[in-house]
């Protein structure tokens, strides 16, 4: 039997329902590629018996007749989803050994469908990087490298084991988050589509909670159609997370091969900034005429505000982050510091527990809320969100998507700018704006650059509006016809 | 605003990070870095405008006040680092 790790997801579960292969086949196959790219440092845990348990029980299914939208498919979930009776630590050593006792919704929906999981994903301490450098477990090797190199360079983060995993084959698809970028960003440095769907598609129960009115799930997947069924599966209603929107999910695939003709697209002159790589530059006009050429219409809009969105960011999910993150106190999950006395238990173990990143962030976000700068920072950080959110109302009056590149460079090297907050802060410069406004966004692979690496176009949406966003991505991604793969060196 | 080496003592001791005194300094250089980045905010026209607190325009619903889960103390203390029958162990928190 050929490679199944290459397939797509679509492919996998057309055979699948065929009996052309049976899910164990499918996951053992992945289970054996994932053990032989542990130098990628993608997966911090691997289930295989759990894998082919699920599997097993998806072969029964879909022997009798009962196969679900994604019966017997291995994915891989990031390690911010709390998944029952499997360590979940969202990447901090804080965490420890957490068992959780409950399941998140979005994977429950992905079970309901049938999915098997192979593992749980590397990722930033508390989705807080866009490098995967501030991991409890060490980097994610991004499977790409520039041509003639043999550098590591990052997946991206924070969702970078996702990227890497889905990139490298060792998953057919995987969960991921986005508070600033944190599933596009990956995506667009590994070749893969993400998406970031509306605030409130898909439930925040069980994921471990970084900045709250920001925090989405989405999906990691290799293609649009791929990224599309799992998004139905993994969105939807639910009572347990209050900003759960109560509205239908469509299934988001019926989009694509659907018509882009006389749509109206805006091209953000803000989303031009300085010392970007001409190739990305081109990317984006080789874009806009993918779009023109399937019969779209291209408006020049402005987002004036745009370069206030990542200042106004790191005051908002700073400020979040401190207040989420209060919970670890060592006294009820997670790992506990020795002390005498109550204070020096909480102190101890939070010293010991954060990264430097996450500290980092905590301690920003104490001093923002605290007495005396609450109304300089915080309120003003909320109010040119404000500002931001408004940018697009105004935007949406005159089109129905928007086009921007992902993110302003290819990957970096691991180490670049990990000595810099603000330069590693910088790379989610295209990506913030979406997650402060609540909208829905998607990256897709575009083109390689001079130096062999992928790089992404964006398409942002209005609130709800995922299925435009699948119709455009369906006619670039088959423009744009990317099929580069990183080439197997691990 | 700069931030000095007395105010990461204070912002330290209210996030409940033990940070020893040979960090106060690195990080209030780079805490005052980030800071000052921020501060390109003030040039935001914000008379006026209502803080969004909210991702998207939606009311929070409301449920009935009644008990929708609980009553099993062995899945609320499984990941108890120490504790004692029904009960999380902690350190003697008064005298």
């Amino acid at each position: 039997m050929s490679d199944l790790t290459s397939l797509t997801l679509a492919g996998a579960l057309t055979g699948l329902r065929a009996k052309q292969y049976s899910s164990v086949e499918l996951t053992a196959a992945h289970l054996t590629a994932i053990e032989a790219a542990r130098g990628l440092n993608a997966y911090v845990l691997e289930t295989p018996d759990r894998a082919l348990a699920m599997a097993r029980a998806a072969d029964e299914k879909i022997a009798r007749g009962e196969a679900g939208p994604l019966e017997g498919a291995p994915l891989g979930i990031k390690d911010l989803f709390c998944t029952k009776g499997v360590r979940s630590t969202a990447g901090s050593n804080i965490l420890g050994n957490f068992i959780p006792t409950y399941e998140s919704t979005v994977t429950a929906n992905l079970w309901r469908d049938g999915a098997v999981m192979l593992g749980k994903l590397n990722m930033d301490e508390f989705a807080m990087g866009s490098s995967n450098e501030t991991s409890a477990f060490g980097p994610v090797i991004n499977p790409w490298r520039s041509s003639g190199s043999n550098a590591a360079l990052t997946p991206g983060g924070s969702s970078g084991g996702s990227a890497s995993a889905v990139a490298a084959d060792l998953c057919l698809g995987a969960t991921a988050t986005d508070t600033g970028g944190s599933i596009r960003q990956p995506a667009s440095f590994t070749g893969t589509v993400g998406v970031k769907p509306t605030y409130g598609r898909c439930s925040r129960w069980g994921v471990v909670a970084f900045a709250s009115s920001l925090d989405q799930a989405g999906p990691l997947a290799k293609t649009v159609e791929d990224a599309a069924l799992m998004l139905t599966s993994m969105s939807g209603h639910d009572v347990k997370d209050s900003t759960s929107l109560p509205v239908e999910v469509p299934n988001f695939a019926d989009f694509i091969g659907k018509s882009p003709r006389g749509l109206r697209i805006g091209v953000p002159k803000e989303y031009r900034v300085d010392g970007m790589p001409a190739e990305i530059e081109q990317l984006w006009s080789r874009g806009v005429d993918w779009l023109k050429d399937a019969g779209c219409e291209i408006v020049d809009v402005t987002l004036p505000h745009t370069r206030y969105a990542l200042p106004a960011y790191y005051i908002i999910a700073p400020a979040e982050a401190s207040s989420n993150l209060a919970r670890y106190d060592g006294l009820r999950y997670g790992v506990r510091a020795e002390g005498t006395v109550l204070n020096d238990v909480y102190e101890l173990t939070r010293a010991q527990g954060f990264g430097d990143e996450v500290k980092r962030r905590v301690l920003i976000g104490t001093y923002v809320l605290s007495a005396g700068y609450y109304d300089a920072y915080y309120l003003k950080a909320l109010k040119v969100r404000r500002r931001i959110a408004d940018d697009f109302t105004a935007a949406f009056g005159k089109v129905d998507a928007l086009l921007t590149p992902t993110a302003p460079s290819a990957a970096f090297g691991l180490g670049d700018k990990v000595d810099d907050p603000i330069a590693m802060y910088l790379n989610d410069i295209f990506t913030v704006p979406v997650n402060l406004a609540g909208l829905p966004a998607l990256s897709l692979p575009g083109a390689l650059d001079a130096q062999g690496l992928p790089l992404g176009l964006q398409l942002i949406g209005r609130a709800l509006d995922e299925g435009t966003l699948f119709t455009l991505a369906g006619a670039l991604e088959k423009a744009a016809a990317f099929t580069s793969k990183a080439k197997r060196w691990w | 605003m700069a931030i000095d080496v007395e105010t990461v003592r204070k912002v330290a001791k209210l996030a409940h990070i033990r940070t020893p005194e040979d960090r106060l300094a690195p990080l209030a250089a780079e805490l005052s870095g980030i800071m000052q980045w921020i501060e390109q905010l003030a040039e935001v026209d914000t008379d006026g405008v209502e803080p969004m607190t909210s991702a998207v325009a939606a009311t929070l619903p409301m449920r009935d006040d009644v008990v929708t889960d609980g009553g099993d103390p062995e899945v609320v203390l499984a990941n108890a680092p120490l504790r004692r029958g029904d009960f999380f162990m902690v350190p003697k928190v008064v005298e």
